[in-house]
């Protein structure tokens, strides 16, 4: 579908669904097509390439409110789905808070290109992408005598999005992402068959890694792990290398959104403008950075996108707010997700970090765990690599690091200068102190 | 499939959605081109007319992709539809659905596969995928089956009303009765929360080794949520139910027990306590505890990690890995089970198969690839999330057979330890074999006796280990109830584990460390 045919059809849906009854509409078309190869152990193991659509429909009717979506975008089949969609919204209770964004909200949206979009998308050739994933495998499978297994993959995404709400709002985008992954499991004697992965996704082919970087890196990391075991509990310093840590952060972001907040579920409530987190810890959410994986000019919502700081030196400035739990919370809308996840970065590099470690693990993986988003308990595994005076002793894992959120960001002493481009969370490593791990 | 479903869905097939007076979520048929085809002959017929195919077009789909000399060629028609309605501040003010359609193709050569999809189901767009989809080949044509046998299924969950003769109308009172017993339950209660999902999936599959089958899968959830304050402290905690079962599931027993039990979990979390960390003996409680099966065994024992020689159980096949009063089993045949499937998505027959016996390690959990692989009858674990995917090795419900102790005895035994109760997620390391699940609710064992509640832990164990150091298993096996899904190579499946009381003697428990 080109993307005014999704404008055309978005502005059918809404207007479609205004005639059947609804007050307010809002209609998002998009389509993708996605191709993916992968080779395993020297051999092409999968290819799989399809093109796909999704309608979703979100009705305000009487002051009620629903949501709905369905791949099947023929006209004929949608006039039934939005009549269906309206009659079983009138059976709801009324609900005075939700409606369509302020208009006022739509303003201000930046002119500018995102750079988002590869036009060297449509000149990759399946040939390419096979060789692509041989190249990978191969880089992967080669490195060690230990390898048992490697799979390598190869992917690439074309989507496109049109957005209308019936009280003004129009929006379309495009975007191209390609990524590219090994995983390699090697042997460790009767023990195991530790494994480890690199995946790399982004904007641009230009900008993946080599294949023999991604290749090599997969089988040395998990080369790494042979001999892991769990160690003495107690308390150690820790340094979380910058992919891994997503974990820590996301476990952040729950609690700051207004949903959380309303229904009383979250320990950062009312702690606006109080210093949360050590402060070396500054979250900035930036729409705009052109190539980056989470750039934007409007959100989910048809909000304007715009650069805000979450946390400042340590400092909560900013909840994650919708218009809806906005309205109920008497709080004004900036937007209830993230796009770009920057931050201030520091001078020292992993290694860096590492170096001046006296006793700690150096994390590398988190497996499992979860928290609580109402006290900021939290209980994770972790795999990594025991420091002593700076220098890499052995492999652990098996460990669990336990505590509470607003202790563990106090405990951060020092942020790495290595931001992770291949998420649109662009973290880097990051180095606390003195925190609970259990193991023996 | 019951006769009233059987016949509701003829009815949907051949009417559509017009002559239904309530509002019936997206009960339309997609094909609208098609519906006014009879629905006679059968129900075979009633899925051909469905998905506005027949047996001729489905050889003619295979013989494209079988064109470039693939060696197996599978299609997998789905029509799906999920409602949501949501429960908050007191008022049902919400709600979601989505409806899915659409065809997956798919073409093997030895093990390597060529995949694609179309959610348009006309003879062009199939043959196109089915082009698509034969690129992984390289050899001379090969021809389609001249004979489709259909695979008769039994009836693991039966249903009284498929889900789209279900109104929004008569599932809203549900969630009212639950929060009115949420809030009479507890004067602590501030918040309550309820969700409630239904799922209807129509499947049509056949093989070009000439199996052609059909299922209608309902599923249904419903999950409550509580916040509670006290002495200015909030705690929250929920509690949920997720059968494949009609509405008739929802009797007043589950709704108050519903209520009751996420009440329950959250008030108790006042007193709870963090335990120190390290290693420990622990106690899993029947039911939900069975993630421990899940994570420690169930995945290492999928086949498809196996025959690429990535399991820590590659190679272990017909050797002791537990005491010998330790049996367990992946099971799709248990009655409206969460995990339970007529037929897998290769149309192959299900089964409970046995993946420990008697402390022996029995069998892997097959695909279609892998059975071939190592020469071995399917098991009826080949899943998929969607027509969007490729099918792989996915458990079904996985639980242990009751053991020669009492919970008394058992719980009687442990000087320091932790008694589990109930958990929100769990991982593995296939290889490496080391596993997580997260505690959310549980308590101190001291001298004996469950003392202080304890809450927000991660366990953290290695599979093998942890089977082998299975010291003691209780006589009172309990499935879980809850609506669990698991994920795996970017698949979501539905799936349930059971468990008897069981002892594991050392595993290492998240907790403060001095």
């Amino acid at each position: 579908m080109k993307k005014n045919d999704k404008l055309q059809l978005a502005k059918w849906a809404v207007s479609a669904a205004i005639k059947a009854g609804a007050d307010q509409a809002a209609v998002d078309v998009s389509n993708s097509r996605d191709i993916e190869t992968s080779v395993r152990d020297g051999q092409l193991d999968q290819l799989k390439e399809s093109t796909q659509n999704s309608l979703s429909l979100t009705i305000y009717a009487a002051n009620r409110y629903s949501s709905h979506s369905t791949n099947d975008i023929r006209k004929e089949s949608l006039g039934k789905f939005i009549s269906e969609a309206i009659a079983m919204t009138k059976y709801l209770t009324e609900d005075e808070f939700r409606t369509l964004p302020d208009p006022k909200y739509y303003e201000g949206r930046k002119d500018i290109d995102l750079g988002i979009v590869d036009s060297a998308y449509v000149d990759v050739t399946s040939e390419q992408r096979v060789q692509l994933a041989r190249d990978l495998e191969e880089a992967a499978r080669t490195r060690s005598d230990l390898v048992i297994s490697c799979t390598s993959y190869y992917s690439d995404s074309t989507y496109g999005t049109a957005k209308v709400h019936s009280n003004g709002f129009e929006g379309v985008r495009d975007g191209t992402s390609f990524s590219a992954g090994a995983e390699s499991t090697v042997k460790d004697g009767d023990k195991g068959r530790p494994s480890d992965w690199v995946w790399n996704t982004v904007r641009f082919l230009k900008d993946l890694p080599g294949s023999t970087e991604i290749g090599r890196e997969a089988t040395e990391r998990a080369l790494r792990k042979i001999g892991q075991e769990k160690i003495e509990s107690g308390v150690y310093e820790m340094v979380v290398e910058n992919r891994s840590a997503s974990k820590l952060l996301g476990m952040m972001n729950s609690p700051m959104r207004a949903r959380n907040l309303q229904q009383k579920n979250s320990f950062l409530d009312g702690k606006l403008g109080e210093k949360i987190a050590s402060e070396k810890l500054t979250i900035i959410d930036d729409p705009h950075i052109i190539g980056g994986l989470g750039s934007r000019l409007y959100d989910g919502e048809g909000l304007t996108a715009r650069k805000r700081t979450l946390i400042d030196k340590g400092v909560l400035k900013s909840y994650l707010i919708d218009c809806y739990y906005g309205k109920k919370l008497g709080l004004e809308p900036n937007g209830g997700s993230t796009s770009n996840v920057v931050f201030e970065y520091g001078n020292k590099s992993l290694d860096e970090l590492v170096a001046v470690m006296t006793r700690g693990i150096l994390v590398t993986g988190f497996i499992g765990g979860n928290s609580n988003d109402l006290t900021g308990d939290f209980s994770v595994g972790v795999i990594g690599l025991l420091v002593e005076d700076g220098k890499i002793i052995k492999p652990v894992n098996e460990m669990n690091l336990s505590g509470n959120l607003t202790e563990l960001w106090n405990q951060l002493v020092e942020v790495g200068n290595d931001p992770y481009i291949y998420s649109s969370t662009r973290r880097p490593s990051f180095y606390f102190k003195d925190l609970s791990f259990s193991g023996i | 499939m019951s006769d009233m479903t059987r016949r509701d869905f003829a009815k949907m097939s051949a009417k559509g959605m017009a002559l239904i007076s309530v509002p019936l979520l997206f009960k339309a048929d997609p094909l609208a081109a098609l519906a006014g085809l009879p629905a006679e002959g059968g129900k075979l017929a009633d899925y051909y007319t469905h998905f506005g195919v027949d047996e001729d077009l489905i050889r003619k789909v295979m013989a494209v992709a079988l064109e470039r000399g693939g060696d197996y060629c599978d299609v997998y028609f789905q029509h799906q539809i999920n409602n949501w309605i949501g429960l908050e501040d007191n008022d049902v003010n919400r709600a979601y659905s989505n409806v899915d359609f659409g065809v997956g193709i798919r073409v093997l050569e030895g093990d390597q596969t060529g995949y694609s999809f179309t959610e348009e189901i006309t003879p062009e767009a199939m043959k196109m995928a089915a082009k698509t989809a034969a690129n992984i080949a390289s050899q001379s044509k090969n021809a389609p089956p001249t004979k489709y046998n259909q695979v008769k299924c039994p009836d693991y969950y039966p249903i009284k009303t498929a889900w789209e003769d279900v109104g929004i109308d008569q599932k809203i009172p549900y969630l009212q009765r639950i929060n009115d017993l949420v809030f009479a339950a507890g004067k602590r209660v501030i918040k309550s929360k309820i969700w409630f999902e239904d799922e209807s999936s129509y499947v049509l599959m056949a093989t070009s080794d000439g199996k052609i089958a059909y299922d209608y899968r309902p599923m249904t959830t419903a999950s409550v949520s509580v916040t509670a304050e006290q002495d200015g402290k909030r705690e929250k905690s929920w509690y949920g139910r997720g059968p494949r079962a009609g509405i008739e599931y929802f009797t007043p027993d589950v709704v108050n027990y519903l209520a009751d039990e996420a009440v329950r979990r959250t008030v108790e979390l006042f007193d709870a306590v963090k335990p120190e960390g390290g290693e420990m003996e622990v106690v899993l409680a029947a039911g939900n505890s069975g993630i421990l099966l899940h994570e420690a065994i169930g995945h290492g024992m999928e086949a498809d990690f196996n025959r690429k020689g990535i399991s820590i159980f590659a190679d272990k096949i017909g050797k002791s890995v537990a005491k010998d009063f330790v049996t367990i089993v992946d099971d799709a045949t248990l009655p409206n089970m969460r995990g339970s499937i007529n037929v897998d998505d290769e149309a192959n027959a299900t089964e409970k198969t046995y993946l420990v016996k008697d402390g022996i390690l029995k069998s892997y959990l097959h695909d279609h690839i892998s059975s071939k692989h190592y020469g071995v009858n399917p098991t009826g674990n080949g899943r998929r999330q969607s027509f969007r995917h490729v099918p792989i090795p996915r458990m079904r419900n996985t639980y242990m057979l009751p053991g020669p102790h009492t919970k008394e005895e058992i719980i009687k035994s442990v000087k320091k330890g932790i008694y589990t109760e109930s958990f929100t997620n769990g991982q593995v390391n296939i290889g490496a074999g080391d596993f997580t699940f997260y505690v959310q609710t549980g308590y101190m064992i001291e001298d004996g006796k469950m003392t202080a509640p304890v809450k927000d832990i991660n366990i953290i164990g290695n599979g093998p280990k942890v089977l082998s150091d299975i010291v003691m298993v209780g006589d009172d096996l309990k499935q879980f109830l809850g609506g669990g899904y698991c994920g795996k190579d970017g698949q979501r499946c539905l799936v349930s584990d059971g468990l008897p009381t069981c002892k594991v003697s050392s595993i290492t428990v998240g907790g403060v460390s001095s």
